[in-house]
C-alpha cells in the first residue's frame, strides 16, 4: 500500500507536510497561488506588518554553495492592502498561515485579527528575523517577550498561533516553552541563523544591511537539533525549517518530532518544483523503509 | 557557480551617445542573448542590468537615472563593482526573418540577438531623440537593416516604433518578433503579433530584488521575471491581468504602469 504523506499542524490539516517557508515568493498570491499548484500542502505568507515597507537597499542577498545570506529588510505592502491577497488564497481553498511582525505585543494582536478576519487558517508569529531592529529576534530572543506577546494574539483570535522561534539563543526550548505556556499551537523552528558574509576584495560587508539571516543546507543540522530539543520539552506540535531540499531532509526533520515542514532557500536552487520533488522522494522514503504515514514517523529518533 | 559574487575590474567606460554609457568588464562565465546580471555598486545598490556584450569582455549599458546608475557613470577604469549572474532566460534564435524592435535603453537587451541574426533581422529602434540613439554601428556591422525613429524627429521617422514596426509587418515576410523597450510599447506590439499571428518574443523590466526567483519582487501575476523572465512570449504576458497595466513597487504593492 502507498504510504499516506497527509499531516496535521494540531487541528489543521495539510495534503502534504511541505509548507512554503516565510519570506519565500509570498509577497502576492499569484505567486503563492502557483507554489501550491506546484505540490505545497500550504503556504506561510511574506512576515506582514502594520504599514507598507520598501525593505533594505540591494544587495540583500548573497548565496553561496551551502545556501545563503539575506537581509530583506521585511519589504511588505502592510496589513491592509494584504487582506486582499489572503482573500484571493482563500479563494483558492489553499491552507494559509499569514505570517506577521511587530514590536509591540498589543500591534501583533490586532495584525492577527485582520489576519483572521481576512481568512487565514492561522497566524505564524515572526519572533525571529535577524535583521531588523525592534523586531524580530530583538524581542523574540527573551522568553518573556515570547510569552507576552503569544499571549496577546492568543486572547484575540481563535484560529491557531504559530511561533516561529530563533536559534540566536542559547537554549531555544526555553523561548518554545514561554509560547506553549501561552497558549501557542505550534511551535515553527528555526529562522535563520545570524550571519556576515565579507568581501575580502572589496573589504567590506556585501549585504547593505551589513548582517543578514543564513538559511540553506548550511543550517539544516543545526534546524534538526533544535526541533529535536523542542519536541523533547514541549507537546505541541513542531513545525521544522532549515536546509530541506530533498525527501530525505524532510524524513530528518520529522524523525526529529516535526509534523510537517517549510521549504524556503532550495526554491532558488530548483524553483517552485521543488515541493513536488520532496513530496515525490519522501513518499517513496517512506515507503522503501515501511512507514505507512507521516504521524508513524513523527519523533522517531527520540526512541533510539 | 554562475549565480555567485565575482568582484570585477571595470575595463572600460564607454560613451555611446551623449546619454548613453557602456562599462566593460571580463568575465569568463557563459551568458546567452537577453540575459542579465546583478550589477553591484559598493555602497551605493545593486541593480539589474541587460548584458549589451556577451563575449569574455562583457558588458552592459545604461542611462544615468539613479543612484547606481548615475555612480557606474562617473567610475573609472580599474574600480570595482560585483557582479551575479547571467540570470534569466535567453532570446530563442529561430530560423528565417526576425523583425527586432528596441526602445529607449531597451535596445541593449536586444543587441546580441541582433549580432546572433545577423542578416536575418531587421531592426527598428526609438528614442526620445537623437542623443539617446545608441548601437546604429553595431546593427550595421551585424549586416542588420536598420530604421530609426525619434519622438521629436531629430533622427530618422518622427514618431514611435509601432508605426515602422506596422507597416513592416504588413509585408508579411515575418513570422517571429523580438523586442525590448518601455511596457506600453511592449503592449502595443504584443496586440499587433497577437492579432498578425506572429511570434514575439518580449523582454519586460520589473523592480528587481535578489535575481534569484525567491523573494517576489519582480512577480508578474505569479510568473517571475528574474527566473521564468525576463523574456516572455507575446500570448503569455496577454494571458496575465499585469502586462501593460500594473507593476509591483519596492513594498510588493500593485501600482499603475
Amino acid at each position: 500500500m502507498r504510504p499516506s504523506i497527509n499531516t496535521s499542524v494540531g487541528k489543521l490539516k495539510f495534503r502534504n507536510p511541505t509548507l512554503l517557508a516565510s519570506g519565500i515568493l509570498g509577497e502576492t498570491a499569484s505567486s503563492m497561488i502557483r507554489v501550491y499548484k506546484a505540490g505545497a500542502g500550504g503556504v506561510v505568507t511574506k512576515s506582514i506588518g502594520k504599514q507598507p515597507r520598501e525593505g533594505y537597499q540591494n544587495p540583500t542577498v548573497y548565496l553561496f554553495e551551502g545556501g545563503m545570506l539575506n537581509a530583506m529588510g521585511l519589504p511588505n505592502p502592510g496589513i491592509e492592502y494584504f487582506k486582499g491577497e489572503i482573500e484571493k488564497l482563500k479563494g483558492e481553498h489553499i491552507p494559509t498561515i499569514g505570517s506577521i511582525f511587530s514590536g509591540d505585543a498589543a500591534e501583533f494582536a490586532e495584525l492577527a485579527a485582520l489576519m483572521e478576519s481576512a481568512g487565514a487558517d492561522a497566524v505564524e508569529l515572526n519572533l525571529s528575523c535577524p535583521h531588523v531592529e525592534g523586531v524580530g529576534s530583538e524581542i523574540g530572543g527573551r522568553a518573556e517577550n515570547v510569552y507576552e506577546i503569544v499571549k496577546s494574539v492568543c486572547d484575540r483570535v481563535s484560529i491557531p498561533v504559530w511561533a516561529k522561534m530563533t536559534p540566536n539563543t542559547s537554549d531555544i526550548s526555553e523561548l518554545a516553552i514561554a509560547a506553549e505556556r501561552a497558549g501557542a499551537s505550534a511551535i515553527v523552528a528555526i529562522n535563520t541563523v545570524k550571519a556576515m558574509a565579507i568581501s575580502t576584495e572589496l573589504r567590506r560587508p556585501v549585504l547593505s544591511n551589513r548582517v543578514g539571516g543564513l538559511s540553506g543546507q548550511a543550517i539544516k543540522y543545526i534546524g534538526l537539533r533544535a526541533v529535536f530539543e523542542i519536541s523533547e520539552k514541549c507537546s505541541i506540535p513542531v513545525v521544522g525549517v532549515g536546509g530541506i531540499y530533498s525527501g530525505r531532509d524532510a524524513a530528518e526533520y520529522i524523525m526529529a518530532g516535526a509534523c510537517a515542514v517549510e521549504i524556503g532557500t532550495a526554491v532558488s536552487r530548483y524553483g517552485p518544483e521543488i515541493f513536488g520533488e520532496v513530496n515525490r522522494e519522501l513518499e517513496e522514503f517512506m515507503e522503501n523503509e515501511h512507514f505507512s504515514s507521516i504521524e508513524e514517523m513523527v519523533g522517531v529518533a527520540h526512541r533510539a | 557557480m554562475p549565480t555567485e559574487l565575482r568582484i570585477v575590474k571595470v575595463e572600460a567606460i564607454d560613451r555611446e551617445s551623449p546619454a548613453v554609457y557602456t562599462i566593460r568588464y571580463r568575465d569568463s562565465t557563459s551568458s546567452l542573448p537577453g540575459q542579465f546580471v546583478m550589477v553591484w555598486v559598493p555602497g551605493v545598490n545593486e541593480i539589474p542590468m541587460s548584458l549589451s556584450y556577451i563575449g569574455e569582455m562583457k558588458g552592459f549599458t545604461f542611462r544615468p537615472l539613479g543612484a547606481a546608475t548615475k555612480a557606474l557613470s562617473s567610475m573609472k577604469a580599474g574600480e570595482k563593482i560585483g557582479v551575479r549572474g547571467a540570470y534569466g532566460n535567453s532570446f530563442i534564435i529561430n530560423d528565417g526573418e526576425v523583425l527586432c524592435v528596441g526602445g529607449g535603453t531597451g535596445i541593449a537587451s536586444i543587441i546580441t540577438a541582433i549580432e546572433a541574426l545577423g542578416r536575418r533581422a531587421e531592426v527598428v529602434i526609438g528614442a526620445r531623440n537623437a542623443e539617446e540613439l545608441f548601437f546604429e554601428k553595431r546593427i550595421e556591422e551585424a549586416g542588420a537593416r536598420l530604421h530609426i525613429c525619434t519622438d521629436d524627429g531629430s533622427r530618422g521617422h518622427m514618431g514611435f516604433v509601432t508605426d515602422i514596426v506596422s507597416k513592416l509587418l504588413e509585408k508579411g515576410r515575418f513570422r517571429e518578433m523580438i523586442a525590448c523597450g518601455p511596457e506600453g510599447m511592449l503592449y502595443r506590439l504584443a496586440m499587433m503579433a497577437h492579432s498578425m499571428g506572429i511570434h514575439a518574443q518580449l523582454s519586460v523590466e520589473r523592480h528587481m530584488k535578489c535575481g534569484i526567483g525567491i523573494c517576489d519582487a519582480c512577480a508578474l501575476d505569479g510568473r517571475l521575471v528574474c527566473r521564468d523572465g525576463p523574456i516572455f512570449d507575446a500570448e503569455t504576458l496577454l494571458s496575465t491581468s499585469d502586462f501593460g497595466k500594473f507593476r509591483l513597487s519596492p513594498d510588493g504593492r500593485k501600482s499603475r504602469i
